[in-house]
């Protein structure tokens, strides 16, 4: 039984961290793209967007492992969904209460948590075959994978857009903000730039990888 | 998905039961989050409302709110009735009524652009205006954040209501930059006219709907 070998297997450094560098969600699987463009004008939205993130996404596989048992194939993903929206649901209701203008800035794409495919991938593809702890594991280095990912495009387009980063201006009263940045189109070229980044440093890895 | 067709299907009731379980296991977390949230969530909304109206209305210290309808005007409790309009009233420390604020709303270049404005009782104009919310261009929209001389036309805009407290005397126009002939004109920036209009219309709206209803009875506000 693959699936029985699969969870035996124990708990390695590389279940933690195949989601902050080798899998990484945003420079490697290209997932969960529409916050990452959207909400990534600042850092600090982007550092909540990704915490938000880790916490629906540690929650709900933890939920999802803890009764992976349990639940007929089925209905497994309809289940996992009600788990995932329910966790989206505290989220959104803690966060209006921490602060209502970080609510405003990040808008609907709290509730759009909810079809996030990093989170539903995760539950469905290592959660739900995978015990509690090694699931929590594996789901946090996936969320600060997302967290440093989303944080490197809205440094990036904050500096750049607004010669701010977490608010502190970095370049004094003469600097004149590259405004397209925290435009919807900078979102693009940010990405953009950091996926040529890590691609032509995973071609050098191979090549090297090769020589050897 | 890409296992062979399963010979043996699971019994209908299992699959109730489990969904069941979840179900209320789930609706048993979102009750709980709720409830503990409330409290701090009204909070924080009546602290954002009362940052807003302070700035609008400096000096003031205490906010309520009242609505204004054609049968008179009294304090909000619950919903906003039909044909009725919101508003705040703001006093100072001493208990005098220091204003009125309200919220206007127009369509600017991205989305809505919802400011607040404050009334002046005495002078029947309005004397500040901050913005709620908006999504416009950064750098050209959010001009009427920053741009002093756009802030100027609401030192003492001229909002005074006609003598049948039908509508205002003079319709509240943004015209042109550099042409502001009148005190119920706004002067637009220049390059950012769309948002200028929206600030303009969505406030001659709200006045227009708000001050007939509210100047009458201006005398009920005192605390």
């Amino acid at each position: 039984m693959s699936l029985k070998k699969e969870a035996d297997e124990g708990i390695t450094f590389d279940t933690f961290m195949e989601g902050v560098w080798r899998q990484n969600p945003v420079f490697v699987m290209v997932l969960g793209m529409c916050p990452t463009l959207a909400v990534t004008v600042s850092a600090v939205n982007a550092v909540s967007m990704g915490v938000a993130t880790l916490f629906v996404l540690v929650s709900s596989c933890l939920l999802v492992s803890l009764i992976r048992n349990l639940v007929p194939k089925e209905v497994r993903i309809a289940t996992y969904i009600v788990i995932i929206a329910t966790f989206v649901t505290l989220v959104d209701y803690i966060i209006q209460a921490v602060s209502l203008s970080l609510y405003e800035a990040l808008g609907a794409f709290i509730q759009l948590i909810v079809v996030n495919c990093i989170i539903l991938g995760r539950a469905e593809a290592h959660a739900s075959k995978n015990p509690p702890l090694k699931a929590v594991i594996n789901a946090m280095g996936m969320g600060i994978g997302f967290t440093i990912g989303l944080l490197a495009l809205g440094a990036t387009r904050e500096i750049l857009g607004a010669g701010k980063l977490f608010g502190f201006s970095l370049f004094g009263e003469h600097f004149q903000p590259w405004v397209v940045m925290v435009l919807p189109p900078g979102g693009f070229f940010v990405l953009g730039g950091w996926l040529l980044l890590f691609s032509h440093m995973r071609s050098r890895s191979e090549k090297g990888a090769a020589h050897e | 998905m890409n296992e062979p067709t399963p010979v043996h299907t699971t019994p209908s009731n299992k699959i109730i039961v489990t969904m069941g379980l979840v179900a209320s296991i789930c609706g048993v977390l979102i009750v709980a989050a709720y409830e503990s949230t409330q409290d701090a969530i009204a909070n924080n909304k009546r602290i954002m409302v009362e940052r807003a109206v302070f700035k609008v209305l400096p000096g003031a210290a205490k906010v309520s709110e009242y609505v204004a309808t054609p049968s008179g005007i009294q304090a909000l409790t619950g919903n906003v009735p039909d044909g009725g309009v919101k508003f705040y009233a703001a006093y100072d420390s001493a208990g005098a009524l220091k204003g009125i604020a309200a919220e206007a709303a127009g369509k600017g270049y991205a989305d809505m652009v919802r400011v607040l404005y404050g009334y002046d009782t005495q002078c029947q104009c309005i004397i500040g205006i901050g913005v709620v919310s908006m999504r416009e261009t950064p750098g050209i929209g959010d001009k009427i954040i920053t741009d002093k001389e756009f802030l100027k036309n609401f030192d003492a805009l001229d909002v005074r209501v006609n003598a049948e407290m039908s509508a205002l005397m003079n319709a509240v126009k943004v015209v042109k930059h550099g042409t502001k002939q009148n005190a119920w004109e706004i002067d637009a920036i220049a390059g950012a006219t769309v948002t200028t209009k929206a600030v303009g219309r969505g406030i001659n709206e709200s006045a227009q709907k708000l001050l007939p209803l509210l100047v009458p009875h201006v005398a009920e506000l005192k605390p």
